[in-house]
């Protein structure tokens, strides 16, 4: 082990200090946002059971959801819902091995973010229009 | 003398159990769930801030209450399929097969509370 060339060598990324490129930060928000989407989904679930369990049940869920903090956690996980959407097309074609190219990847990452947050503007303004 | 082919003898006994059902299971829910994403966003967006009685009664026609139940399904699989990728990376022994379990068990009691909450709206409303 002693004479192992340790020179010239190609590094592991060490995450404190490597850079991510868009593409793995992009990839990571995928999975981050599919689990954080359990909290809209319990809400939305515990909303339904309690509609149908007592008028007070209800009050209390419906209390909840029409909160700012309900409001809050929607809007929050009406944009998980659209990211991991559009992150999951993107997923859909990588596997196919369509648009792995670095050049690709980055633009792919810069349509999956803008597209969210257009998607979930739209998705407001008609929930306060309509 | 045994009449199996030798792939036979072997099928399945790989480190993993088993070959590709779990990604394309994902495939297969992901693909579902893009065509179900819009659908439901506008039916909860719909139903936010209805009253009780007006809520049970949307909930319980076919068309809210088929994409809500849906949704809810094969989210949830989808959600269980996918939790179980992320405890394989971070956790080992005991720990992994313990998460696994807690997150099968919770993802059917998720689907298990929809399907209840929906179905009795849609017998209220045969009621009605």
């Amino acid at each position: 082990m002693a004479d192992v060339n340790r020179g010239n060598r190609p590094l592991s990324p060490h995450l404190q200090v490597y850079k991510l490129p868009l593409a793995a930060v992009t990839s990571i928000l995928t999975r981050i946002t599919g689990h954080a989407l359990v909290a809209g989904i319990l809400l939305i679930v515990w909303w339904l059971v309690g509609a149908v369990s007592g008028p007070r049940a209800f009050a209390a869920a419906d209390w909840v959801v029409r909160s700012w903090l309900g409001f809050l956690i929607l809007t929050g996980s009406a944009w998980a819902l659209w990211y991991h959407a559009l992150a999951g097309i993107r997923h859909l074609f990588y596997d196919a091995g369509i648009g792995l190219g670095i050049e690709e990847s980055r633009k792919s990452s810069m349509a999956i973010i803008v597209g969210s947050v257009v998607l979930t503007l739209i998705s407001l303004i008609l929930f306060f229009i309509l | 003398m045994r009449y199996i082919t030798p792939r036979k003898a072997a099928a399945g006994l790989g480190a993993a159990h088993s070959g590709t059902q779990h990604h394309w299971a994902m495939t297969v829910s992901a693909c579902a769930l893009i065509l179900l994403t819009p659908a439901f966003l506008m039916v909860i967006g719909t139903a936010i801030g209805l009253p009780r009685d007006a809520l049970v009664g949307y909930f319980g026609r076919p068309y809210p209450g088929l994409v809500t139940a849906l949704f809810v399904i094969v989210g949830m699989i989808h959600f269980i399929k996918g939790t179980r990728i992320m405890i394989e990376d971070y956790l080992q022994g005991t720990a992994r097969k313990g998460a696994i379990i807690i997150s099968i068990i919770f993802g059917w009691g998720v689907i298990a509370a929809a399907v209840f909450a929906l179905a009795k709206m849609a017998f209220i409303n045969i009621a009605i």
